[in-house]
């Protein structure tokens, strides 16, 4: 039997998905420690059990050094895609109609999928993604800098309002991380290719 | 684990041990399962004297991140500054000992006293270091914790006071030893930065015994706990002096 496959995801992005898979998990699990030596808000804390680090120090620790790699990984995945195109011809065109058009579709069960290709759904949802990366990277700066960093603190309303900022875009990441798992267990053949870059080509993705 | 560099003597004090053994073992038993996991290849939990993998790993960082932020430190640079309405009042308290247990020093047996790379050594009466030319600033406070308190500091700018001793301005670190047992260092350029000051007022009043009586060096640009209080000695040096926090492993250069 042959199965026909189709290369998909290209080397830059499955070495880029990797490395902020785990940047991502160790930047979340360490900046709760750091969160919970003075939570922002009184009413949210995280339990020990899911923080890394052990104390205050620890986690600082672990948020800085894990920073570079995080920040880094990013700038080369997004210089490479920039620059070979695949950034613009994977994610656009995108509009408000197109997503709210294939959010439709998909609730009715009848949306196309085309291996390989995005919809209006998942370009809106890798483009805020990375716009909420981005977003988390300034306003991280602005709280570890914020006075050689001052102008771009003053952005987001200064040292507090950074911490808030940052805090916030945090969350966001979670809620994508969480929409992003759950649909890998619901369609688990989307997660093979995210390793090797090929897919098969007749399967059908769902949303 | 968490040492930087090679531990100084200081350290060797029993009570500071005990915290240590107790932070050694705290961190041993509540590392979380997802480091574990994604970094199961490393040896966290070395039963020897020597640091871990991992622990080698972020002290390397750490001091990584010295190098970094000096480099990205702006000796023109200043914090931003605000007014007299935006001072947090109560100004909040903090050290790694409660408010009940604030030491008093006694202005009248007190004397700045100056060590190391420095030509005049005599020593500074509290009197003298108010009437040098003296500098106020309303600036933000921010804890390694993450809160931030906006406060009022007056006193004489440190790069200047270094120059008038005859300091080596070329070493590389001006430390402090504090009676509270406290000690910490920064980087001269930092020292030299003019919003650098040795603080003897608060709101325009005579430092507070909780905020350091009788001279708190206040350092904008850096983490609160980078100011020390109860200044009792300060020295010029070459050799990385660390710091009580600095030494259980909080980032040494902590810039903002």
């Amino acid at each position: 039997m042959t199965v026909e496959k189709t290369y998909i995801h290209g080397l830059s992005v499955r070495v880029f998905h990797w490395i902020n898979a785990v940047a991502i998990v160790l930047m979340i699990a360490s900046g709760w420690q750091i969160y919970d030596a003075s939570p922002v808000f009184s009413a949210i804390t995280f339990p020990e059990t899911v923080t890394l680090g052990g104390w205050l120090g620890g986690g600082i620790q672990w948020h800085f050094a894990a920073m570079w790699v995080f920040v880094l990984n990013f700038l080369v995945y997004g210089l490479i895609n920039l620059i070979n195109g695949h950034f613009k011809s994977a994610l656009f065109p995108v509009g408000p109609r197109m997503v709210l058009q294939d959010l439709g579709q998909a609730l009715k069960g009848r949306l196309a999928h085309d291996v390989g290709r995005y919809n209006a759904v998942q370009k809106i949802s890798y483009l805020g993604v990375f716009a909420l990366l981005i977003l988390v990277i300034l306003s991280g700066l602005s709280i570890w800098k914020s006075v050689q960093f001052a102008g771009l603190a003053a952005l987001f309303g200064g040292y507090d309002g950074a911490r808030v900022v940052h805090f916030v875009c945090m969350a966001l990441i979670c809620a994508f991380i969480v929409m992003h798992l759950a649909l890998v267990a619901i369609v688990p053949s989307t997660l093979l290719p995210m390793i090797t870059g090929w897919a098969r080509k007749g399967n059908k993705h769902a949303v | 684990m968490l040492f930087k560099r090679k531990a100084p003597p200081l350290l060797m004090e029993r009570t500071k041990a005990v915290i240590n053994v107790e932070r050694r073992l705290f961190m041993r038993q509540s590392l979380s399962l997802g480091a574990l996991a994604l970094l199961s290849g490393c040896d966290f939990r070395s039963e020897t004297d020597e640091a871990s993998i991992s622990d080698r790993i972020l002290n390397a960082m750490s001091q990584w991140n010295d190098k970094a932020q000096a480099a990205l430190f702006d000796p023109t640079k200043l914090a931003p500054t605000f007014s007299e309405a935006d001072i947090k009042d109560p100004f909040p308290f903090n050290a790694y000992y409660g408010e009940d247990e604030v030491r008093t020093v006694e202005e009248a047996g007190w004397k700045l006293q100056l060590s190391g790379m420095i030509a005049k050594k005599d020593s500074w009466t509290l009197a003298q270091l108010k009437a040098l030319p003296q500098e106020s600033q309303i600036t933000r406070h921010i804890c390694v914790e993450g809160w931030s308190a906006i406060g009022k500091w007056g006193g004489a700018p440190l790069g200047e006071f270094l120059k008038m001793v005859g300091a080596d301005t070329s070493a590389k670190y001006v430390g402090f030893k504090c009676a509270d047992d406290y000690h910490t260092s920064i980087d001269m350029a930092t020292a030299m930065h003019p919003q650098t000051i040795i603080a003897t007022t608060f709101r325009d009043q005579p430092l507070p015994p909780k905020f350091g009586f009788p001279i708190k060096i206040r350092i904008p640009t850096k983490l609160g706990f980078k100011n020390p209080k109860h200044v009792m000695e300060m020295f010029v040096t070459n050799d990385y002096p660390g710091g009580y926090w600095e030494d259980q492993g909080y980032n040494w250069f902590s810039g903002a």
